[in-house]
């Protein structure tokens, strides 16, 4: 992975977020408090309009920079949440120093459990972490067995939507919509849906220029 | 829509521009990153800071000055604010005695100013002490083990109130913080939405809710609280926000068979009339009485906000002499002042 299909990631982010608003908002209508569009949208854009800024690093040094800028930029959870998974993969980049596909996954997996210490969530609490855990730890088996990148982005695809589709069943005990109860049943968490979203926009981009 | 708006991307800083114009003489506000201080820095005490999403006013900002907050970092409408506000009103007001920082206890509230305390000692090469109180009086959650737990809605003011009394006598950091963990620990409150609220950027009302509705224990930015309920007259509204309040305290042993004097905050979220909130005050203070509270210090009013939700929600904080002392003190702010 190029810093380039960062930057290219990012923009293809910024657009998925634009064309979901009405999806992610009335998800957060029904059990948060509304801003999760309008800080996604803060979010995404900010790492965009750091293209010029980005584009001469290397990927951990970008990954680490953007990290830095979703913490000032987004605020509530979101922020500090992704900000974590960022640095957290950033560093594992830095640390292996080379681009293979099993490093990129053990990287993802480093910046999920980060969002899983700062979260102190986990799987099943009807959050981001529905999504990612799976994802993660998928991502980390394909890569040991040597799947290829169109396997594995297809694959990861899924694995997100299921992820965010079993949001759905779940009582809330973490994040705004702790509060509701079982009130909460029936509704997909909006922070898992973003992060499929999110998953789906990079690993089809991925596809696309393996094409 | 209909709100006093020029561009959704301009109302924060118009209103925070239009707040430190008003109130020259108390605070001063910084851009780029967003946080407002006291006009004149105070020295020798413990810094108190404060901060959490807009939409809240007079919450925080509004508390800024003697005796109260040294500093406040608004975030977004409904979004905490970011740890370089933080870091940035930190570095500027601390004085080497500490700094305290007052958090409603909300997963992104928490986890900005966890990682604001946990950069503050390297943000400048001054290795500056911190602690923080969290806020958690709402009592329509039920705390658990397994939730983010309770949030933290007006009782904060009391806390900001009490704590900042502290401070100014020249308390050291854990004396601070250990008055504002009790004063937490000795209140409780609960929220009934009317209407919901519509932030800005969003354009909308946060939730759905007909004139034959209202939302019991509802939290400070419109999210669906307890459960939805039947309108009913406000004796009977006022009549389960007690008893939860009540039960909360008992359940957490903090109010016992003695009598106790309490102070009694009814909180506006922004759409209801003084008028109203008066008419509660009426009856929440004969059904504490019934309970063997004496209200010994009344605060009515528009305090802890969310935007143009109507509804209102009810505080009671349990007195000791110390926490009635610190209530009583001289305080110098936009939205509270009294004493001096």
């Amino acid at each position: 992975m190029k810093t380039s299909f960062i930057l290219s990631a990012a923009i293809a982010i910024r657009d998925t977020i634009l064309n979901n608003e009405s999806t992610l908002e009335s998800l957060d209508r029904a059990i948060g408090d509304g801003d999760h569009y309008i800080n996604m949208k803060r979010g995404a854009g900010a790492i965009v309009d750091m293209q010029a800024e980005l584009e001469s690093l290397s990927p951990d040094a970008a990954l680490n920079k953007i990290g830095l800028k979703l913490l000032s930029t987004i605020g509530g959870a979101s922020g500090p949440l992704l900000a974590s998974f960022f640095m957290g993969m950033a560093k594992v980049l830095k640390d292996n120093g080379d681009e293979s596909v099993p490093t990129y996954a053990a990287a993802f997996a480093a910046g999920v459990d980060l969002i899983r210490q700062r979260g102190k969530a986990d799987i099943g609490e009807k959050t981001m972490l529905d999504v990612l855990i799976p994802v993660a730890n998928q991502f980390k088996a394909l890569a040991t067995a040597n799947a290829n990148v169109k396997e594995i982005c297809n694959a990861l695809i899924d694995t997100a939507e299921q992820g965010m589709l079993a949001t759905k069943g779940l009582i809330a005990t973490k994040g705004r919509a702790a509060g509701l109860g079982e009130r909460a049943i029936g509704h997909i968490d909006p922070g898992a849906k973003s992060c499929q979203l999110m998953i789906m926009t990079v690993c089809q981009q991925r596809l696309y220029s393996e094409n | 829509m209909k709100k006093f708006i020029n561009k959704i991307d301009d109302v924060l800083v118009e209103s925070l521009s239009g707040f430190a114009s008003a109130h020259s003489d108390l605070v001063s506000l910084n851009l780029n990153p967003n946080f407002l201080t006291r006009k004149k820095i105070a020295t020798n005490k413990v810094a108190i800071i404060s901060g959490g999403g807009s939409g809240h006013e007079p919450l925080h900002a509004g508390y800024i000055g003697y005796g109260m907050l040294d500093a406040a970092c608004p975030g977004y409408v409904f979004t905490s604010p970011t740890p370089d506000q933080m870091l940035a009103a930190a570095t500027l007001v601390h004085a080497d005695n500490g700094i305290l920082f007052i958090v409603k206890n909300y997963a992104g509230d928490v986890m900005n100013f966890e990682i604001a305390a946990e950069m503050l000692p390297f943000a400048n090469g001054l290795p500056i002490k911190s602690d923080t109180v969290l806020t958690s009086d709402d009592c329509a959650v039920v705390n658990s083990t397994y939730t983010t737990g309770r949030r933290g809605v007006a009782g904060t003011v009391i806390v900001e109130k009490c704590v900042g009394s502290l401070a100014e006598t020249g308390a050291d950091l854990p004396a601070c913080k250990a008055l504002g963990d009790k004063v937490n620990s000795q209140t409780a409150s609960i929220g009934v939405a009317l209407t919901s609220c519509t932030v800005p950027a969003a354009g909308r009302p946060t939730f759905d809710m007909s004139d034959t509705e209202l939302e019991m224990g509802v939290g400070i930015h419109g999210e669906p609280g307890r459960r939805r309920e039947t309108m009913r007259e406000a004796d009977a509204i006022v009549r389960d926000c007690v008893e939860a309040i009540i039960t909360d305290l008992k359940t957490r042993a903090i109010l016992t068979s003695n009598t106790h004097e309490a102070l009694l905050l009814i909180n506006g979220f922004g759409a209801t009339p003084l008028m109203e909130l008066y008419l509660i005050y009426n009856t929440a203070l004969k059904l504490f009485n019934q309970h063997g509270i004496k209200i010994a210090r009344s605060l009515v009013g528009n305090y802890t906000t969310a935007l143009d939700m109507a509804g209102a929600s009810i505080t009671l904080c349990l007195l000791d002499d110390e926490i009635k002392q610190h209530w009583d003190s001289p305080v110098h702010t936009a939205a509270l002042r009294w004493g001096r």
